[in-house]
């Protein structure tokens, strides 16, 4: 198809500038992008694609400047909720966005369901896409257990479920395999054929990719560098392919230093050594073969590509040779050892560098050098030195101070194969080091890696997607499905297959491997579609703005989703159900008020029957345990410090004798007060004794008859007649136990979207921040009320704490203090970003209020302060008294109804707050 | 020694990356310091504005003296009510006690007829019920006497208890709450710390690759403890000395010194145990959980809320499996009664061997475990 750039523009993009703390990523950058036509954004990676693309969608927050996208300033959030319906965004990075508990089919259905599809038109389009995808087989597979390229696809079915005007993929086909590359290219250009009307934004570091598309932007630090068809580039620059014409487009000081990879052969011996060697090695993982029965023997200064779709078992045979993992079947060899994860000899030997370039973003770029330079344990006095040749030879010496988070991907893949060199193995074992890096970083990483093969005799066992760098290799394997295919050198491989590039040859493996035909896939005509197509846009999209305000169907979607995530997750949920039964065993048990069993010793300085007598009354009652005696002030002094004795009673001499005179005799109790309760209690105890003792006696001894006393008190405990602590803990332990379960249930299922990524489907789709919480929230509304049954039937069967009052009551106020736990913790999430935070910010603003501030041991009355003000606004305060007043004091509606109010005040109030502070965009 | 060398340069990489997360620090200080201060000064002394209403049906001089003597701390101004207002004012929990004076009271009490004065408590408020009403009798007897004598001659009692509270002479609960508190926080922050850190690595997938290294997972164990537990330790003895101390005037009479002691061996186990934890739970929503079920009873049956002598057998002795009896029973010796090591040694060894365990079960489990996530 031809550009015809006189149509209106679909993106106008006009003096934008984008910065990250003190990082500029995008640069007063201009550009307009054409309507109806396939669009690429090339350029190294850090330059500001992904940042474009997120800000034209709407994802970020514009800082400064103007982007008109279909027609309107995406700045303008009423421009957004239109158009966003309209636009379909897949993130970088392999299914970022999709939920990898979530079956293939649930996955898309949950997509359509956001933007506002009705059932029946919802399930036909899935059929489609998922046919058209080649897709449907794995229907109710898990996400996460797709390989790359089946993710991919998948995510393009959620981007394309609700039929977009403008499709924004940023990077698809990174780390994904040639044969799935090849299969995604075709299915996007059969899906133009239909959408003729749909423009397309492809942001790609293949320059074969860019080379097919209709128009091409490329960036450079922020900027656009040169706009035109691929054409019109390559004569601009006079090159002949796109790759070299980008690199001429570059500023001067950027291409300096680039030159063309020339690998020097390599001289072979006879006696070379054997770096790697392994036969059978097979891996499970339950059922799943990972690793096939794969036999390798690489030997010294070799470089060794590995190559395969994603999920094949790269990274699984890599993790087995490094030690991480032990092989199930099989054994291999490293140098000649047998490899133990045990021996730390060895691992000295090998340097590693996962997909995830697993760098320290916390440290420096010469902190990372110098842990690592420490961590192998090289001499401290050749560290500096060591750390600066490593900065001289990876070209770190600029960013020398700053965190890895900041460099630009290419670089951070210079330090992370630093930081793999830097103790000078024998052997690296690089697990895709090269994904999602630009040509020129890829370049300059290989001559490292060449200077360290030819140069240093370093073994090199690497896995790439790029045909280009799996022809650099020595030799190479390729791997599909756990089973290494076929195993040669690059040239010999293509020779074998009768194709004329590796690229051609790799697939005709894989096709022969996974039993495909080379026949396209049929592309059935869909209906709907074609419908839509033939009508003006303007009107469909009048229809959708009619609930862009509240959405139920949305909200829904949202708790269809978290529900079926919490039953994939059944050790969650299992958690939260039976964790509570099992602290409610443990707290009604353990938390008892009464005090008992109070260990208490005797100076006895009298040694009377009297004395004697005294003391009995103490050691007889089930509140005391007597201790052996004390002999003097000394021992008294000690027992008391080591917590032996909580009560020391001192009878003076001559206690018996001066009692009979009727001189006044002073009995010494001395109490330990380091816990107040527990002294207070003493205290009660041994009043009421010695009162009761003095009454006996004066009774005892009296000539005439003596009154009992001037009145008499009748104490009526009333609830409880027994006064014992279960029927007044369990009833109090329900309203503590919901609150910590179900806010950090809710707040981790918020943050996790944030940390995960998946927090992208707020920013892009239509679902309003409302439907987000109150989606999210629905389903632990539900666990929670499972959950109060639960807690309420374990009280009364178990513990015999008997429910006197009206239960509806209290299930009404269970509900309402439900929504209003979660609430706290979707409040919670709503400034949290990590889930460590977001765990201690819960645990802080549940667990000491719910415990202490809501009356369950001092009554919120009695309290001050801060305190008192938290407890009065503490939901728990309110549903704790309706809970003891229904389990234990036979109340209903008429005496505690109002209370509901404020819990279903907090309600609102709670959401709203969540709702507010919760963002729509990224920042 | 290099794995010593090893340890102390994780350490650093640990101590560090907190260092970047200003929230968490956020948090942290406030943990230590405004919710000590807000839990100190909050809860209430044993009995404390107990809120009391009273039924006169007297309306005598007696009665009134009896209404009088109920005032703050102890009580609240205690409200005169109708019979009527008894009943639904308990109900929704208004007063704790209800005390109830008969007609013709005070000439029933000086005719010698021992009339009898009805109080009613609200027993599901436990922690005021029983001491409470203890008070109540003390003070209405009290009163009775006090006003009867004026009529008549009493025997008198010819033997005083003369009760001292030693440690805490007033009972004051600002002492006990506040260093409860503080070691609350100790625990919790401990536990996340390295539990919560750690499944962080492991879904970040940075564990795996110091896995790599020429370490061993002791090594990177140790690191964490060391690292966590001296950031704990010394937030926690800044806040034991300027929070508690200082300013809310807790005076501490053993040696802060042997306190630190035993702390750090408090947090050698638990960080063990959220080590151990973080390798028990999968993800991230479940370590939270994990962690409540495991904080709550740690916090509650420590004895540091109600006495560990009132519970049952059976938790008692399970409860001597946790770090934080221990911990709570030497905190209460060194820090209130003085305690000096010789009285406080078997809880030092207990949680040295508390630590010891979780870290050797968590040091069997923690390859096994990381290389099944990959």
């Amino acid at each position: 198809m031809s550009v015809d750039i006189s149509t209106k523009p679909v993106i106008r993009v006009q003096n934008v500038n984008l910065r990250y703390g003190d990082t500029l990523a995008l640069d007063a950058l201009d550009v307009e992008i054409p309507a109806h036509c396939m669009a690429g954004l090339i350029g190294p990676d850090g330059v500001g694609k992904s940042s474009l693309m997120s800000l034209l969608t709407g994802a970020r927050v514009m800082q400064q400047g103007q982007i008109e996208v279909l027609g309107g300033d995406i700045a303008d959030p009423a421009h957004r909720r239109v158009v966003c319906p309209r636009i379909a965004y897949m993130p970088q990075g392999l299914g970022r966005n999709l939920y990898h508990t979530l079956s293939v089919f649930e996955n898309i259905d949950f997509f359509g369901q956001l933007f506002g599809h009705e059932q029946i038109e919802r399930h036909q389009r899935i059929d489609e896409l998922l046919e058209s995808t080649g897709l449907a087989p794995f229907r109710d597979r898990p996400a996460g257990k797709l390989s790359g390229g089946m993710k991919q696809k998948l995510g393009l079915c959620c981007a394309l479920i609700h039929d977009p005007d403008f499709l924004v993929l940023d990077e698809p086909t990174t780390g994904v395999d040639p044969l799935s590359r090849a299969q995604f290219w075709e299915l996007i250009s059969r899906l133009r054929t239909q959408h003729v009307n749909m423009s397309v934004l492809v942001s790609t570091a293949y320059m074969d990719e860019a080379e097919r598309f209709d128009w091409l932007a490329a960036m450079d630090a922020g900027k656009i560098l040169a706009t035109g068809t691929a054409a019109e580039l390559r004569t601009r620059t006079d090159t002949d392919s796109l790759e070299a014409a980008f690199i001429r487009l570059l500023p001067a000081e950027k291409r300096r230093g680039y030159r063309e990879i020339i690998i020097p052969p390599r001289d072979i011996r006879d006696d070379q050594e054997i770096a790697i060697e392994a036969h059978d090695l097979t891996m499970r993982f339950g059922d799943f073969v990972a690793v096939d029965r794969v036999n390798l023997h690489i030997s010294r200064g070799e470089i060794f590509g590995f190559l395969g779709s994603n999920g094949c078992g790269k990274s699984t045979t890599m993790k087995m040779l490094t030690g991480l993992l032990p092989p199930s079947e099989g054994e291999a060899w490293l140098f000649g050892q047998v490899i133990d994860a045990g021996n730390l000899a060895t691992r000295k030997r090998v340097g590693y560098m996962s997909q995830a370039f697993s760098l320290y973003s916390e440290l420096t770029v010469r902190q990372n050098l110098e842990l690592h330079a420490k961590l192998f344990h090289l001499p401290d006095a050749d560290i500096p030195a060591r750390v600066t040749e490593m900065a001289e030879r990876f070209l770190l010496e600029a960013v020398m101070d700053s965190f890895p988070d900041a460099l630009p991907l290419g670089m951070r893949q210079r330090l992370s194969l630093a930081v793999a060199v830097i103790h000078q193995p024998d052997l690296l074992i690089l697990d895709e080091p090269t994904s999602g890096v630009d040509p020129i970083a890829r370049d300059m990483f290989w001559e490292l890696i060449i200077g360290l093969a030819r140069r240093d005799q370093v073994t090199i066992f690497i896995s790439t997607h790029f045909m280009n760098e799996a022809e650099r290799c020595d030799r190479i394997s390729l791997m599909h499905a756990g089973k290494i295919l076929a195993s040669d050198t690059p040239a010999a491989l293509i020779e074998r297959s009768g194709h004329s590039t590796l690229e051609a040859a790799f697939i005709s493996y894989l096709k022969q491997a996974s039993g495909i035909s080379d026949k396209p896939v049929k592309m059935p005509v869909p209906s709907t579609t074609q419908a839509q197509a033939t009508v003006a846009p303007e009107e469909t999209h009048a229809v959708m703005t009619l609930n862009t305000r509240f959405s139920l169907l949305r909200l829904f979607s949202y708790t269809l989703r978290e529900a079926l995530e919490l039953r994939r997750d059944p050790i969650r949920g299992s958690i939260a159900l039976f964790g509570t039964v099992l602290l409610m065993f443990i707290m009604g048990y353990g938390i008892s008020m009464d005090v008992e069993n109070l260990r208490f010793a005797v100076l006895d300085r009298d040694q009377t029957t009297l004395s004697r007598n005294y003391i009995l009354d103490l050691s007889g009652s089930r509140y005391f345990i007597e201790q052996p005696p004390i002999t003097d002030y000394g021992e008294l002094d000690q027992r008391m410090r080591s917590g032996e004795l909580s009560l020391a009673l001192e009878i003076p001499p001559n206690f018996a004798r001066d009692l009979a005179r009727g001189d006044n005799v002073r009995i010494g109790a001395w109490i330990d007060g380091a816990m107040p309760t527990r002294a207070e209690n003493i205290l009660g105890y041994v009043q009421a004794m010695h009162q009761n003792w003095l009454l006996e006696q004066a009774r005892h001894h009296a000539t005439d008859h003596l009154p009992a006393g001037l009145m008499t008190i009748e104490t009526r405990f009333r609830y409880n007649p027994d006064v014992k602590s279960l029927p007044a803990i369990v009833p109090a332990v329900i309203p503590m136990l919901l609150m910590l379960i179900l806010a950090m249930l809710s707040a981790l299922s918020v943050v996790r979207e944030k940390e995960l990524g998946s927090i992208l489907n707020l920013y892009v789709t239509p679902v309003t921040r409302l439907e987000f919480l109150l989606g999210k929230q629905l389903p632990y509304i539900a666990l929670g009320m499972i959950n109060f049954f639960l807690l309420c039937i374990l009280a009364v069967f178990v513990f015999g704490v008997p429910h006197k009052g009206d239960f509806l009551l209290l299930t009404v106020a269970a509900l309402l203090y439900v929504t209003a736990a979660t609430g706290l913790g979707l409040l919670v999430s709503a400034f949290t970003r990590s889930q460590i935070a977001a765990i201690f910010a819960t645990s802080l603003a549940t667990i000491i209020p719910s415990s202490r501030f809501s009356g369950m041991i001092d009554p919120v009355s009695s309290l001050e302060g801060g305190a008192r003000l938290v407890g009065e606004i503490f939901p728990a305060t309110y549903f704790l008294t309706i809970s003891r007043g229904t389990f234990s004091k036979a109340l209903g509606f008429a005496e505690l109804g109002s209370l509901l109010l404020p819990l279903a005040l907090a309600i609102p109030v709670i959401t709203s707050l969540a709702v507010i502070l919760l963002k729509k965009q990224e920042r | 020694m290099l794995t010593l060398l090893n340890a102390f340069h994780l350490g650093i990489k640990e101590l560090r990356s907190l260092g970047r997360d200003k929230l968490m620090l956020f948090l942290i200080l406030f943990a230590f310091t405004g919710q000590v201060y807000l839990t100190a000064t909050g809860l209430p002394e044993s009995l404390h504005k107990a809120p009391v209403a009273i039924i006169d049906e007297d309306r005598s001089p007696l009665s009134l003296r009896i209404i009088d003597a109920f005032y703050p701390p102890h009580f609240l101004p205690p409200l005169i009510i109708e019979q009527y207002a008894a009943d639904p004012g308990m109900d929704t929990g208004l007063y704790t006690f209800v005390l109830d004076i008969p007609p013709d009271f005070q000439r029933d009490v000086l005719a010698g007829r021992r009339p009898a004065i009805q109080l009613n408590v609200d027993a599901t408020r436990m922690s005021q019920a029983f001491i409470g009403s203890g008070y109540i009798q003390n003070i209405v007897t009290g009163e009775v006497t006090a006003f009867s004598q004026r009529y008549r001659m009493l025997p008198a009692w010819p033997a005083e208890l003369e009760i001292r509270a030693r440690f805490n002479p007033n009972l004051s609960s600002v002492w006990f709450g506040s260093v409860m508190e503080v070691i609350n926080s100790i625990t919790m922050l401990s536990i996340i710390l390295t539990g919560a850190a750690l499944i962080r690595e492991r879904e970040h997938g940075t564990i795996e690759h110091l896995l790599v290294m020429p370490l061993t997972p002791f090594e990177i164990m140790l690191a964490k403890v060391w690292s966590m537990g001296l950031v704990v330790a010394i937030v926690a003895t800044a806040s034991l000395v300027f929070v508690v101390q200082d300013l809310l005037n807790v005076p501490i009479e053993g040696s802060i010194g042997l306190f630190v002691m035993g702390m750090t061996l408090h947090l050698f186990a638990t960080t063990s145990m959220g080590i151990f934890l973080g390798m028990v739970a999968r993800s991230m929503p479940q370590m939270g959980l994990l962690m409540i079920i495991i904080l709550l009873p740690l916090q509650m049956l420590s004895g540091g809320m109600t006495p560990r002598e009132s519970m049952p057998e059976a938790v008692q002795y399970l409860m001597l499996a946790a770090p934080t009896t221990h911990f709570v029973s030497l905190a209460q010796a060194i820090l209130y009664r003085g305690a000096d090591f010789g009285i406080v040694w078997p809880e030092f060894l207990a949680l040295l061997a508390i630590g010891s365990i979780f870290f050797t079960l968590a040091l069997a489990r923690f390859r096994r475990t990381i290389s099944s996530m990959a």
